[in-house]
């Protein structure tokens, strides 16, 4: 059975806004709302319609419609019996949302922030994005809806990302490249921000992941949370209880978010989140934000960063675009500091070790992201042993990355 | 009373809108920068705005970007830029010194620790951009501790229940941006920036500067009768990421504030008194 917005509404915490001088969309120090001025009036106004929005039904059920009916969703949970066999430990399940329409998770997020952005009266969508799924699902969204759509995105990731490039200007979207900074996600959110800023009576901008001031990184993990939902129901029709573990790649971490929070409050299922480790810790050149760097305040939140002594924002490397991002979700960070979750870290290496696999033995091309996870999912069943049961999100599909994986065999495509 | 209430009431004493340039320290050389605050000073500028350069300037245009970036790959620290004002200190002890940036360098450095060290190299202000009120409590506290006044930016979409708020909580002078949109835009609307004036001082008796959108001399003299202070960054900037090698550099910078002065005088003191003006 599906699971309804409104069951998953049930278990989520509302961190409810208290204005006026008053700290907002706190998790535990980490979060806030860390903006200029001229966007504050812009966030309350975003706040007040979400709240608003969330407890009507009508709202909630065109949610679920779009979901089912235009998403595809419930994606299935899916036994990877002969990943299992290999990994000859734990019983993997992928979480399949390289299943959803435009092949990752990205659209659950989409789907919400659009039919807010309408019922708000605006007519423009903005977004930033890194691989360029979110772009795809925000251009996807926006074309089904008659939204006037621009998205930003790093000049760097436009040259490794050229397929979604293409992919969204088929839907209709403006992408305009940023060459400012380190010409990645994290500029590319810089200049959507300044756009939002300059636009903000007709434009929406919908934020990709669990980032950003409040309160988007509420309102994306409550959009994502529908993998969890999904995940906790059909993980209990297939063993006849809850998994022991749930593992997800973090970048800004919104499929993490989504899969990780129904199972927050139950104490036995570890939860397991996965950095872009690039080429090695030691080698400087990775995004483990989590685990490498220390917390500050970027992008709208207190949350941890990848910075220099001095405060400065570093360039981060992952052969995954989607994970190439110097902070992370405020709700990570917390999660993190009490402990609820862990995060660990795989190299560029480990993961496309894991692409293949997922390739030969499942007949799946995940994305590189996901492959982080896939990385961690089979190493985590091997540490666990038979008997137990690791669910991995498998967040999105790999075709976008075809040209990356034949670039690092010396193929070109 | 504090350095920058001082000159704020010299300059309404004396007819005159405070001109607040803004320049990125460390923008092209931490070196070069003490000379351009004193050509800034021989040029009319009543108040020094300092930039500390974060590397993701999210509320500034790509002029102040790329200074950020430039004046990051000289070598540009917060220390570095304390510095700077501390050697300026040693020459001139009534030009207001307000140090505007991002918060992060100050999360890093420790907002106590860096706010103590600003306030003993000679700063008079600190505007933190994306320190809005409800998250400056840490930074008010060391402000007051150490006597420097923590600035805010009222926008043309602050509420009123907002305004009232930071008004009562705000030192030095409100920073009122005339448009929606980053530093260095171009829509300006002088009138609907008079109307936001209004409102404004309807709030508070603190000085009130205008910035962000002010290109020239013309859109500086427009906005002069209406504030208190007119701050000009972006276009300074600009001038600097053009120059920033020529010998003459400072002198280009002394003669942009001189024509900035020279239009904002003319617009207050009207036609019939040019000739006073410098």
């Amino acid at each position: 059975m599906p699971a309804t917005v409104e069951s998953q509404r049930r278990a989520m915490p509302v961190e409810g806004p208290v204005e006026g001088g008053t700290p907002v969309g706190r998790f535990g120090r980490f979060g806030g709302r860390f903006v200029s001025e001229t966007l504050m009036g812009p966030l309350e106004a975003l706040t007040a319609a979400y709240e608003e929005a969330r407890r009507d039904p009508a709202f909630q059920a065109e949610i679920d419609r779009d979901l089912r009916e235009f998403v595809g969703r419930p994606t299935p949970l899916y036994l990877a019996e002969r990943l299992t066999r290999r990994a000859g430990g734990a019983r993997i399940y992928l979480k399949r949302e390289d299943l959803a329409h435009t092949g990752a998770h990205k659209i659950n997020n989409t789907v919400g922030q659009a039919i807010l952005a309408a019922r708000m009266g605006k007519t423009r969508i903005i977004a930033e994005t890194g691989a360029g799924q979110h772009g795809v699902a925000t251009a996807t969204v926006a074309a089904r809806l008659g939204l006037e759509c621009v998205v930003y995105m790093g000049a760097e990731d436009v040259r490794r990302q050229a397929p979604n490039v293409y992919r969204m200007k088929l839907l209709g979207a403006e992408v305009r490249p940023v060459e400012s900074g380190t010409r990645t996600l994290k500029d590319a959110l810089n200049e959507a921000m300044r756009d939002w800023v300059a636009n903000v009576d007709d434009t929406f901008y919908i934020i990709g992941s669990v980032a950003g001031p409040h309160p988007y990184p509420t309102m994306v993990r409550d959009f994502q949370r529908v993998i969890g939902v999904e995940a906790r129901e059909q993980i209990q029709a297939a063993e006849g209880r809850l998994p022991d573990a749930v593992v997800a790649c973090v970048g800004g971490g919104s499929n993490a978010m989504g899969i990780f929070h129904p199972f927050l409050d139950d104490e036995g299922v570890a939860l397991y989140g996965v950095e872009a480790g690039g080429e090695g810790l030691d080698s400087g050149r990775h995004a483990a934000t989590l685990t490498a760097g220390r917390p500050g305040v970027l992008h709208g939140s207190r949350t941890y960063l990848m910075e220099d002594e001095h405060g400065q924002i570093i360039g981060t490397h992952s052969i995954s675009a989607g994970l190439d991002y110097p902070g992370v979700g405020p709700e990570h960070s917390w999660l993190k500091e009490t402990g609820r979750a862990q995060y660990r870290v795989i190299t560029d290496a480990e993961a496309l070790e894991a692409f293949h696999e997922l390739c030969r033995y499942e007949g799946i091309i995940p994305a590189l992201e996901s492959a982080h996870a896939v990385a961690g999912a089979v190493r985590l069943a091997r540490e666990l042993g038979p008997s137990k049961v690791v669910v991995a999100n498998l967040s999105g599909r790999g075709d976008k990355d075809i040209q990356t994986v034949a670039a690092q065999e010396g193929i070109q495509l | 009373m504090s350095r920058i209430a001082e000159t704020f009431q010299r300059c309404r004493a004396a007819g005159r809108t405070a001109l607040v340039p803004y320049i990125t320290a460390g923008d092209p050389s931490p070196e070069a920068t003490l000379e351009l605050m004193r050509a800034a000073v021989a040029g009319g500028a009543d108040v020094l705005e300092l930039g500390v350069p974060f590397s993701d300037p999210m509320a500034d245009g790509p002029v102040i970007q790329a200074a950020c970036l430039r004046a990051l790959e000289a070598g540009t620290t917060p220390a570095k830029v304390l510095e700077i004002v501390a050697a300026f200190r040693t020459e001139d002890t009534t030009t207001p010194v307000v140090l505007m940036g991002y918060a992060n360098p100050l999360e890093a450095a420790g907002y106590e620790a860096f706010i103590r060290a600003a306030a003993e190299a000679g700063v008079d202000g600190l505007l933190t951009v994306d320190l809005p009120l409800e998250e400056a409590g840490e930074a008010a506290a060391a402000a007051r501790e150490h006597g420097v006044d923590l600035i805010y930016l009222v926008a043309p979409n602050t509420t009123p229940e907002r305004l009232d708020a930071i008004c009562a909580a705000a030192g030095g002078f409100i920073y009122v941006v005339a448009l929606k949109g980053v530093t260095g835009a171009a829509n300006l609307d002088a009138e609907a920036v008079r109307r936001h004036v209004e409102a404004i001082r309807g709030a508070t008796d603190l000085p009130l500067a205008i910035g962000f959108g002010v290109r020239d001399p013309a859109s500086a003299a427009l906005l002069a009768p209406v504030a208190d202070g007119v701050v000009v960054g972006s276009a300074l900037v600009q001038l600097i990421g053009d120059h920033g090698g020529a010998p003459d550099l400072a002198d280009r910078l002394r003669d942009a504030l001189g024509a900035l002065r020279q239009a904002m005088d003319h617009a207050r003191s009207g036609p019939r008194e040019r000739e006073e003006a410098p």
